[in-house]
């Protein structure tokens, strides 16, 4: 992981004391609720329905046992006692005070972390593949290149007050899990034919109100380049992004306007205005940010052995079988796996935690993964470094702990927003949506022969539950003051990325269940052998599921 | 006498704004004129000392590239203080034009942008802009907050190499 220096700890210190004097400045009545709003926002201070909430940045997903114990005892000592893991690997407060959050954020600070551009128009977290330097389809580990985004965005004085929030995402892999394509910018590390390392870079995807998928507006550049292009894009869409309305305020909205090859000209022009200026990386610069990604003190393992010892405990224990094969991925490092903590238990908003399950989560760091966890915007943990050897004591201890629900990737392990029940932004609640789903479609068998479905619930069309791009996908809407529910099929937010289409007019909540139920029922009665959800959806259309659902229903 | 905000120090700012539409000839002592007037007429606007060209948010500092070295006061308005289309327009007179005259944010900025405004390249804020009332000032000096910080990251203005150049040095 990447530790502070000192210049990164003074910075971090005189922002919660600039923090501070601005809370107080505010309570005094010296600062009014306007001036006050933008400045707290980008500390992560929403005003939500109940009370404010807090959002603190978790850098590309990379959290360490020291910081999840700390976060556990803010959790006990400033809020009720839990948290919630977001969609965009950030943790979240639900019920902090508005008086006590410089007191939170030096807390935080102790630990190296904040809340710094999590929320307002300006550079947000920047997010990454939860499986980065681990997996073997990696070309590139992505998180030091993640490490030069966090500090160059880091309260740049130029870019603010942008037209909107920004969200950049960074993938190595060759399979996409850090969803580049829905992101304002989307960088995917490469090499060319020489070896050297450079990125893709997509612009304008993003949910939202106006869905849109990135557009690639270069094919390779090269990496000691990515600061002076990104501050070009910037620079474009800060002074040419609309500002008149804050639903077309977004990049998506400037790229389509434009055209991605006008957009893409207008940064070029921009770019090679500022090419080889001192923002340009040097060999030694990229060389200290991979210093703090180098692998942990890997065990010369016999892979094979501790394979073949699982398969038989597996042949035993079929529960055992049943959470390996869903909860646990391969390793580029042989005799070693990384380990999903499902935070997905039926009858628990999916990404919530108490503070002692974020304790008991730093101890099977400390005991099984280096000290390090990861976070996942599937709203899970990862415990990336896990011995196979471990892995049936591990298992156990997380089902003690009620982190081994063997169900990623299913229709139950589903992404959903925190909802009517807490966001003031809401139409509709999610949370409840969700649990009436887990109950109903309790039959792991019946799960695993679905297969992988994304289900993504959004409260709103702000679309933090990332809806558009669920397999299916529900959306809360209000209809003069009644809650209803739309549901969408087809997104997908991997490397074949595509927004899900409305099925037809909403549904009541109690109705979703049943409706899932008759979407699965023409899945599995029209799915050729192999065939996933999303396979066969893309194969037959959405009229055969239009005409059973609403035929049924009429 | 409103006041000005200029290199860290508060001075009497006699100088007017005129308005966007600008049309005619000249009031009494200095001003900024707006970019169009400037535009229209800057051949016979022959006195940098006390003609200043302000201009708005939505406006192209590349309009005056040519006439940057004439001038030794600009002005760059904020129509609202969450619209930051001005920091960039600063930066590029700086960086791009290499003005190295006085350049004033006008309009609606809030104290706790002098940090980022000034690094951006503004050395001059007008007080009324600002909107401040006295117990704000007299609880946090105005230059203290040109001072919030004593890190930065990103090479701009004030700083012209990025902190990763400076670490390695």
């Amino acid at each position: 992981m990447y530790i502070y220096d000192q210049h990164d700890k003074t910075l971090i210190g005189e922002r919660v004391a600039q923090y501070r004097r601005q809370t107080d400045d505010y309570l005094a009545g010296k600062l009014p609720d306007e001036v006050f709003l933008p400045l707290r926002l980008q500390n992560g201070l929403y005003v939500q329905r109940l009370a404010p909430m807090l959002r603190i940045n978790i850098p590309y997903g990379m959290v360490s046992a020291t910081q999840l114990r700390t976060l556990a005892h803010i959790t006990r000592k400033y809020d009720k006692g839990y948290a919630h893991f977001t969609t965009r690997q950030n943790i979240q407060l639900n019920w902090p005070q508005l008086e006590e959050v410089p007191d939170i954020l030096t807390e935080l600070a102790a630990v190296e972390m904040q809340g710094i551009q999590s929320s307002g128009s300006c550079i947000r977290n920047v997010t990454s593949d939860e499986f980065a330097g681990i997996n073997a389809d990696e070309i590139e580990d992505p998180r030091p290149w993640c490490e030069i985004i966090r500090q160059w965005s880091t309260l740049h004085p130029e870019f603010a007050f942008l037209p909107r929030k920004f969200k950049i995402a960074v993938t190595g892999a060759k399979t996409d899990r850090a969803a580049i394509q829905v992101h304002d910018i989307g960088l995917q590390v490469l090499k060319n034919a020489d070896n050297e390392v450079g990125f893709k870079v997509l612009v304008g995807g993003g949910l939202g109100r106006s869905p849109a998928i990135g557009v690639a507006i270069k094919d390779f550049l090269p990496a000691k380049h990515l600061l002076t292009y990104l501050e070009a894009i910037l620079r474009v869409y800060n002074r040419y992004g609309r500002r008149d309305n804050k639903y077309k305020a977004r990049i998506k909205i400037l790229v389509k306007a434009w055209t991605a090859e006008v957009f893409a000209d207008k940064v070029e022009q921009e770019w090679l205005q500022e090419i080889d200026s001192p923002s340009t990386l040097t060999d030694e610069v990229i060389a200290h940010a991979k210093a703090f990604f180098t692998s942990p003190a890997y065990e010369t393992i016999d892979g094979e052995s501790s394979e073949a010892k699982l398969q038989s405990l597996a042949a035993e224990q079929v529960a055992f079988g049943k959470w390996r094969d869903r909860n646990v991925i391969g390793h580029k490092v042989p005799g070693y796996c990384a380990v999903h903590l499902s935070l997905k238990p039926t009858g628990v908003a999916p990404g919530d935690v108490t503070d002692s399950q974020l304790e008991a989560i730093a101890d099977l760091a400390d005991r099984y993964s280096f000290s390090e966890v990861r976070v996942t915007h599937h709203q899970n943990l990862v415990l990336g470094d896990v011995k196979l050897s471990e892995l049936p004591e591990l298992w156990q201890a997380a089902k003690q702990l009620g982190f081994a629900t063997p169900s990623i990737g299913t229709l139950v392990d589903m992404i959903c927003c925190p909802g009517g029940d807490f966001c003031a932004l809401a139409n509709a609640k999610s949370i409840p949506v969700a649990e009436a789903i887990q109950r109903r479609f309790d039959d792991l068998d019946y799960l695993y022969d679905l297969g992988d479905i994304k289900l993504n619930i959004s409260g709103c069309m702000n679309a933090c539950g990332h809806h558009h791009v669920g397999n299916i996908g529900i959306l809360g809407v209000d209809k003069k003051g009644e809650e209803f529910y739309q549901v969408q099929l087809g997104g997908s937010a991997l490397d074949d990325a595509s927004l899900g289409k409305v099925l037809g007019p909403s549904f009541y909540a109690h109705e979703i269940p049943d409706v899932l139920e008759r979407i699965l029922n023409i899945y599995v009665e029209q799915r050729i052998e192999g065939e996933s959800f999303l396979d066969t959806q893309r194969r037959i259309g959405i009229a055969p599921f239009k005409e059973f659902i609403y035929a049924k229903a009429a | 006498m409103p006041k000005l905000l200029k290199d860290q120090t508060i001075v009497d700012n006699g100088w007017q704004i005129l308005p966007k539409d600008f049309d005619g000839v000249l009031p009494e002592g200095p001003c900024f004129v707006p970019l169009g007037y400037w535009l229209a007429n800057k051949h016979n606007l022959q006195s940098p000392e006390s003609i200043g060209v302000w201009l708005d948010a939505e406006q192209e500092p590349e309009q005056l590239a040519d006439d940057i070295g004439k001038l030794q006061h600009l002005a760059v308005n904020f129509p609202s203080f969450m619209d930051g289309r001005g920091f960039s327009i600063a930066r590029l007179i700086r960086e791009r034009y290499q003005f190295s005259g006085e350049l004033r944010a006008i309009g609606h900025i809030v104290p706790d942008q002098l940090f980022y405004l000034s690094r951006c390249g503004f050395n001059a804020f007008c007080l009324d802009a600002l909107a401040l009332d006295h117990e704000a000032e007299d609880s946090h000096k105005l230059e203290d907050y040109l001072a919030t910080f004593s890190v930065t990251y990103q090479a701009c203005v004030n700083e012209q190499q990025p902190l990763f150049r400076r670490r390695q040095a």
